[in-house]
């Protein structure tokens, strides 16, 4: 096939693009105390973080997961102003500055919150600076993108094979476990990697709304944030190895997760 | 605009002057400042602004925060500490322009919910398993302060959350997610939404800010007469009332 | 076992209105252009559609909208075989023939799944995917995939028009024996004359969400009520009032007929009776119209010439006639209809 030629000029822009996203990357691995780097690597408030953001990060993929799906079959059914208002609310995280989103947490979840005030007056629970609340705050913001992407997928799937279904006999689980999630499989594996991902590098709500407390919310971004103050060769290696985790997913995913959005 | 102050400063050398009687347009100055000098440092900042002296904007973070950010290459004229350890460095960085000079000391305080429902007495109390007790990090000054103060007691306390300036643990006590926190007994002062419990002298633990002119900084004069400003009785007195004690 | 259905399903200005009846063993065909309703009827008939009305199936009310009753789609036991067969992409052949009976809680479904493969001879594809297999192979699994529950209902969704032309037979051959061997009742609709005439015990016409006619494929064509089916039939197909000897047709036209009655009527003329001259010809026929050529189809030795006139119709001529008339689009040409080759039924 023979296409038009790309004029300089796009090319040019092009170029300069590619450059702001290079050039942020070379200075981090340039700059890298790679002589350093192991015993960084093994330094316990690395490890700490590094296991505390792992952790994190999966529970709130998992619940993200259990209530967004659901949340995106509600969503794909529904049409005009109330799926407006639906969506928005829904993707309303996304837009939300991450330390206003903790702010909106505290707000609800606080010990004077909303719900909080009941659960600390009537069980004495109390859920800001916990594990619980960097999980939360953590569910929070990433949550959107996996039901963005899982609602993409329900709306482009052909409600044929649902029909065909159940003209077999299926009920509605055997048509959602058999048919439905099965193929929409492609849609929740995306979601699920971005919102990993986001979910992995969530640093305003969590300060915010869970603190900062080494092993119990000091999750890799804040980690990094201190240490950029005080130590900045741990900053540069945990910013690192976040680094290389992250490419890892997005290689891992080859271009897959464009579909979704 | 720059050319017409260039047209007043030149027509004024001379005695053949117009735009003398112009009024002088107040430099602009940056003030990197310790979360704990907001109150006293924003009042300052009017009286600066009335006398058309400067026209300060001021950068209020965690005094850690200050000094990687001027490490890094952060623009500023003034830089006020909240312990003289943050100040050397930046001396030995060789960021600072001749001596920093004290200008203030700062007490720690035990800031609790109005009323003080807890019923929290001592720096002994804040060893209670039922309170949440929130302290600055220890890169911060009033975080270190508070470990000794805490040592000096001897008292362990296993906090809910390590804040980045000492504002934030007063913001979380106000906000009613902390039972307790270490502060500045300015902070106290100039909180309203807190109360605070005083700590005794052998166990507290004073604060020293010093402040000094930044070697970058393009207008020295101005950044002096800031400086002078806080050292005069008037600034001072502000500096007082918001709860320091003075130099 | 019968099928007993008044359907009404309105739909953005549409509007749908069919009763249909059909019994076991018999194979009812829905014919009708595109957007007559076909596919929404029948997706009503398996419960996949708003509708009002009644339907019946075996003396089990499945839907009745006057007394609020509904049973759901997946317990009418109606077999749906779709357009372009829908099998489940991500499950094995024999997984998607297994579906509906592991649906219905049957052991051994895969085994049983397997026999219906292999007695179609499709044994080997069993383990294939669906999107290994060709067109003609994957609608005759959707086939199986839809017997093998043995529903009481049988619904075909233009069962041939995604496939390749050059199989739609040997499919059409396969579909007519299943058909012809399946128990229950069979409803089938298409817009393709062939499949219905092929198909068909009986043929129910659909236009524009009303039956325009209905009965077996001859009585229909034989006699057809519509522009559609005259097409489908092959025949002329002209309205009009009759007066004893002729009837009177739009814009003043008038065609001679034998025996025409009285009143509002049809008249069909086949292409044959239609003969074509160059010039006006001097004889007994009384229904002698000048027209110009319109466009013609080759059909072996014979063409169609439609020809635009006072009377527009399709003449049947064969290639030597053609050759010799020497006839060419935009051609003028006289056509002569003998008033007996005309034939009359009232409308």
């Amino acid at each position: 096939m023979r296409r038009a030629r790309i004029p300089t000029a796009i090319g040019v822009l092009a170029g300069l693009g590619l450059l702001l996203f290079l050039l942020p990357l070379a200075g981090l691995i340039v700059r890298a105390p790679w002589n350093q780097a192991l015993v960084e690597l093994t330094d316990p408030t690395t490890t700490t973080a590094l296991g505390l953001s792992i952790f994190c990060s999966l529970t709130a993929t998992a619940i993200a997961l259990v209530l967004g799906i659901p949340l995106a079959m509600i969503l794909a059914r529904t049409r005009g102003t109330l799926r407006n208002v639906l969506r928005a609310l829904t993707t309303l995280p996304m837009v939300l500055p991450p330390v206003v989103g903790g702010v909106a947490l505290l707000l609800a979840f606080g010990r004077r919150g909303l719900v909080g005030s009941l659960l600390y007056q009537a069980l004495g629970i109390q859920i800001p600076f916990t594990t619980a609340a960097a999980v939360m705050a953590e569910t929070f913001v990433a949550m959107p993108f996996l039901v963005i992407a899982v609602e993409a997928g329900l709306r482009s799937l052909d409600h044929r094979y649902e029909e065909a279904a159940r003209s077999l006999g299926a009920g509605y689980w055997r048509v959602l476990t058999r048919v439905t999630l099965p193929l929409l499989r492609p849609a929740i594996f995306s979601g699920a990697v971005l919102c990993w991902a986001r979910a992995l590098g969530e640093f305003g709500a969590t300060i915010t709304f869970a603190g900062n407390f080494p092993g119990r919310t000091q999750t890799v971004p804040i980690a990094v944030y201190l240490a950029l103050e005080t130590k900045p060769e741990a900053a540069i290696t945990l910013s690192l190895i976040l680094l290389v985790v992250s490419a890892a997913i997005l290689v891992g995913m080859r271009g897959r997760w464009l579909g979704a959005l | 605009m720059a050319m017409f102050m260039l047209a007043a400063l030149a027509g004024c050398g001379r005695g053949d002057c117009l735009e003398c009687n112009v009024p002088k347009m107040p430099t602009p100055l940056t003030i990197f400042a310790a979360s704990s000098l907001k109150p006293a440092f924003d009042k300052l900042g009017e009286v600066a602004r009335e006398r058309q002296a400067a026209a300060p904007t001021f950068n209020y973070a965690g005094t850690q925060t200050l000094v990687s950010q001027l490490v890094q290459g952060a623009p500023g004229d003034v830089f006020a500490s909240a312990d003289t350890a943050h100040m050397t460095q930046l001396q030995t960085a060789g960021l600072i322009s001749g001596q920093p000079t004290l200008f203030a000391h700062n007490k720690l305080e035990i800031a609790v919910a109005k009323g003080n429902p807890k019923g929290i007495h001592t720096l002994a109390d804040l060893a209670r398993p039922d309170l949440v007790v929130v302290l600055a990090d220890q890169s911060v000054p009033a975080g270190k302060y508070a470990q000794q103060a805490l040592a000096k007691a001897g008292v362990t306390v296993r906090p809910a959350s390590y804040e980045q300036q000492v504002t934030g643990v007063l913001s979380k006590v106000a906000l009613g997610e902390a039972d307790a926190g270490i502060v500045y007994v300015s902070d106290i002062v100039t909180s309203g939404h807190v109360d605070g419990i005083a700590i005794p002298e052998a166990q507290n633990v004073i604060a020293d800010y010093p402040i000094a002119v930044l070697k970058q900084s393009h207008a020295p004069g101005p950044a002096e007469d800031f400086i002078s400003l806080i050292l005069s009785a008037e600034g001072q007195a502000i500096l007082r009332a918001a709860g320091f004690e003075g130099a | 076992m019968t099928l007993e259905a008044a359907v009404r399903v309105r739909r953005n200005g549409f509007m749908l209105e069919v009763t249909l009846t059909a019994a076991a063993g018999e194979t009812v065909a829905v014919l009708g252009p595109n957007g007559a309703g076909k596919t929404t009827l029948l997706r009503a008939l398996a419960g996949l559609e708003d509708m009002e009305g009644r339907v019946v199936l075996d003396g089990e009310v499945l839907e009745d909208t006057a007394q609020g009753l509904f049973v759901p789609a997946e317990r009418r036991h109606a077999g749906l075989v779709f357009q372009d067969h829908v099998l489940f992409p991500h499950l094995s052949v024999v997984d998607n023939v297994a579906f509906g009976l592991r649906a219905q809680g049957r052991t051994q479904a895969g085994a049983v799944a397997r026999g219906w493969l292999d007695e179609a001879g499709l044994g080997d594809r069993a383990d294939a995917l669906p999107r290994e297999l060709s067109g003609g192979q994957a609608q005759r699994v959707a086939l199986l995939r839809a017997l093998a529950t043995e529903p009481k209902l049988l619904l075909l969704d233009e069962p041939l028009s995604s496939l390749d032309v050059s199989i739609r037979a040997e499919v059409r051959r396969e579909l007519t024996r299943r058909l012809a061997a399946f128990s229950g009742v069979r409803v089938l609709v298409t817009h393709d004359p062939l499949e219905a005439m092929a198909l068909a015990d009986r043929l129910v016409v659909l236009e524009q969400g009303s039956v325009v006619q209905s009965g077996t494929p001859d009585e229909v064509t034989s006699r057809p009520r519509s522009r559609f089916v005259a097409d489908l039939a092959g025949v002329n197909l002209v309205r009009g009032h009759a007066r004893g000897d002729h009837i009177g047709l739009a814009g003043d036209a008038s065609l001679a007929a034998a025996d025409a009655g009285e009143g509002d009527v049809y008249a069909v003329i086949h292409p044959r009776a239609v003969a074509l001259y160059r010039s006006r010809p001097d004889g007994s026929p009384r229904n002698v119209w000048h027209g110009q050529v319109e466009s013609f189809d080759l059909q072996g030795d014979r063409v169609r010439v439609r020809v635009k006139g006072p009377v527009p119709l399709v003449a049947e001529v064969t290639r030597g006639g053609m050759r010799e008339l020497g006839l060419s689009a935009g051609a003028g040409v006289w056509m002569v209809v003998k008033a007996t080759e005309v034939s009359v039924y009232p409308a």
